[in-house]
């Protein structure tokens, strides 16, 4: 099932989310549509689907649409019961002798689309089985809309509903952890990435994810340079840190059991991660150390639970 | 040779979903039409038919799953009721602008406040603005004989939009009735196959479904819709036709019930019809001129063909079953009032809200419409919005 991978090859491999699109440059969701959808063997047919958010708005704007596969969008709240109707479509058009075996269905939407809004109609859809991947574009916030919090925004994260104020330090709460809540489901893949040198995390995951029989979560960070306030060719440095600091740990889910796909050699501290992101700028004032060190607390907290369910 | 049964109105479309089987049903229970759901699995259950069930976590989910279902290509059926209707509003519009055929059987029922679980067409009537046709039936034989004749109208090239088949929760949902069914061999040539011009899973051409679209081309959409709706009213008369071959059974846009020649007038939709028409046959029989005009297609609304319909009458009491609170009445109310108007119509008209959560219409309530009608004709009225049986 699983080839090897090669860079070459994949940069070679043919663009189904084609460009002309009007994502912003430097924009994560975009990166990580377009490599999740690489990693559908050539030859084989797809079915995008997507929640209401800028990757929809962006990209498929009536007349023109960026997908070379079919694709559907129906609202916000509903990508995973949206896909789960046109996977059951199939089974039903196959069974008549309508169809052959050449479809994979997969569909994106933001965080605000699946930890939140639409978190029910995922879980319908992964604990029914449906053969489908969803995917996560995981940038901590509402985006399309203008950055509002999510239940995905990392604490003291200053966001148009937790603005940073004289008496307020952003975001109050911990981010939700949505990997976990997917592998609850038993689900026979989840997996959680992000863009690491040359995307071999990324594609290799994305490939198990869409070649793995049954229901699939990936949970992709997929940094927004607008809501996050970097300068947008950081993004990689960024994403980086992330899994540096082991803010966003790589670890895939499969039939139940947890393994890590990274471990740094040296955990590096959380501000490496905050320093460079205008959302957190307020926590580098003189006084705001204690919430630092309160946000190592729980970054620590997390990693050390994630070792443990990987049996490290 | 018809078959002669006995059905309450669920297991009559129930029955109709197993002669058509269609390739998708995502459901979810809520009363009064759990039952068609629970049927279906049944009959899957036992290989009577081969629909693939989506059993949805809920409503929403039941239409979203429905619109993707209905998008790549399958005919899809769904059913709900009351809140589940309500949960699927946003994605009921969703579906009648993507311009899928789904076929919903909707078993009437109030809306919630206070919670209520019986009869009420507030939930559908909440829907008549969302682009789907809606096709209304008395009694349970004509539910079955809508359910046949649903994906016929709505898969039409000229119509693409889907359709609510509905009936009165419990009054005839669960009330057993007489029934003619019409044979297999006759119902699959009629309903035939869906073969969609554009889907998902075309291998020869991919299709995008759900564009965002700016204003330069919103409206253009949703005036194609109207179209489509226009469409449909020739469409379901030509439909009825082709079904009276098989049925022998005749439907129009709605029923005229002993109205030629009469001078007082009762619209209503529904089972309270039938309850109508033993009162005009007793008004009848002592000489009283009354007829009804039975509501059988709501959307498209055939305002011409009503108001020409009820061109004679001196007095007419419109009745909802449903209350809108625009302090003027209810939704059937507002639309024949305003065709009346456009149609200068002369006869006095009022609109009385009757029956909601359930309550019931006996025929001594019609019998007094219609005396209250005959004094309306004769000396005109002001109080031309009331409830009709509210307790003192």
């Amino acid at each position: 099932m699983e080839n090897q991978f090669n860079f070459k090859e994949m940069q070679e491999r043919a663009d189904r989310l084609a460009p002309g699109h009007r994502m912003c440059a430097g924009c994560g969701g975009t990166i990580a549509a377009r490599n999740v959808l690489k990693a559908i063997h050539p030859g084989d047919r797809a079915v995008v689907g997507n929640a209401t958010g800028y990757l929809e708005v962006s990209t498929f704007i009536y007349p023109y649409t960026a997908y070379e596969d079919s694709y559907i969008h129906t609202a916000f709240e509903n990508a995973g019961a949206t896909m789960s109707g046109v996977e059951t479509a199939f089974h039903a058009l196959k069974k008549k002798g309508k169809l052959d075996d050449t479809y994979k269905f997969i569909t994106f939407g933001g965080d605000g689309g699946t930890y939140d809004i639409g978190l029910q109609s995922l879980s319908g859809a992964m604990e029914r089985g449906h053969d489908m991947v969803y995917v996560c574009y995981d940038n901590g916030a509402y985006m399309n809309t203008g950055i509002q919090r999510s239940s995905a925004t990392p604490m003291y994260a200053d966001t148009t509903t937790t603005p940073a104020g004289k008496v307020s330090n952003g975001k109050p709460q911990y981010r939700k952890d949505l990997a976990a809540i997917m592998a609850a489901h038993n689900i026979p893949y989840v997996a959680q990435t992000t863009f690491i040198g040359n995307m071999k995390d990324l594609y290799t995951k994305s490939e198990k994810a869409i070649y793995t029989p049954g229901p699939a979560f990936l949970n992709v960070m997929a940094p927004c340079p607008r809501g996050w306030r970097y300068n947008a060719p950081e993004i990689i440095e960024i994403c980086k840190m992330a899994v540096e600091t082991c803010y966003w740990p790589m670890f895939e889910i499969v039939e139940g059991k947890w393994i890590l796909s990274y471990e740094p050699k040296k955990k590096l501290p959380i501000e490496e991660f905050l320093k460079s992101q205008g959302r957190f700028k307020h926590l580098f004032k003189p006084g705001n150390e204690e919430l630092i060190v309160q946000y190592q607390a729980e970054v620590d907290r997390r990693w050390e639970d994630l070792l443990k369910k990987c049996n490290m | 040779m018809a078959i002669k049964e006995r059905m309450s109105g669920n297991e009559a479309v129930a029955y109709a979903m197993k002669q058509v089987n269609p390739d998708v049903m995502p459901a979810f229970p809520i009363t009064p039409s759990t039952e068609l759901p629970q049927f279906v699995a049944n009959y899957i259950a036992n290989g009577e038919m081969d629909t693939e069930f989506i059993p949805v976590e809920s409503e929403h989910s039941a239409m979203s799953a429905a619109i993707g279902a209905s998008a790549a290509g399958a005919r899809t059926m769904t059913a709900t009721s009351s809140a589940g209707l309500a949960l699927m509003w946003e994605v009921i519009y969703v579906a009648a602008s993507t311009r899928v055929p789904i076929a919903m059987a909707v078993v009437n029922r109030a809306l919630t406040g206070p919670l209520n679980i019986n009869c009420e067409h507030s939930d559908s009537m909440g829907a008549r603005d969302s682009g789907w046709l809606q096709i209304y039936a008395e009694n349970n034989q004509e539910v079955y004989d809508n359910f046949l004749q649903a994906y016929r109208i709505a898969e039409h090239k000229d119509v693409m939009l889907p359709i609510m088949i509905c009936q009165d929760g419990f009054i005839t949902s669960h009330a057993v009735e007489n029934i003619e069914l019409i044979e297999d061999e006759k119902v699959k040539p009629f309903v035939g196959e869906y073969n969609p011009e554009h889907y998902l899973l075309n291998p020869n051409e991919p299709m995008a479904v759900g564009a965002y679209a700016v204003s330069n081309y919103c409206m253009e959409a949703k005036k194609a819709h109207a179209e489509a709706m226009k469409n449909a009213k020739q469409v379901i008369l030509d439909v009825a036709k082709e079904f009276q071959e098989i049925s022998g059974r005749e439907y129009g846009l709605f029923e005229a019930y002993r109205l030629d020649d009469a001078d007082y007038a009762i619209v209503a939709i529904g089972s309270a019809c039938g309850t109508a028409k033993d009162a005009i046959d007793a008004l009848r029989a002592q000489g009283v001129k009354a007829g009804l005009l039975k509501v059988r297609v709501f959307r498209p609304f055939p305002a011409e063909e009503m108001v020409a319909a009820l061109k004679n009458c001196k007095a007419i009491a419109i009745m909802d079953r449903c209350e809108s609170y625009s302090s003027q009445g209810g939704p059937l109310g507002a639309e024949l009032m305003a065709a009346l108007y456009r149609g200068k119509a002369t006869a006095e008209v009022i609109n009385i809200v009757y029956g909601l959560s359930g309550r019931d219409i006996r025929v001594e309530d019609v019998e007094q419409i219609f005396e209250d009608l005959a004094d309306i004709a004769e000396h005109g009225t002001d109080d031309t919005y009331w409830y009709l049986g509210l307790r003192e």
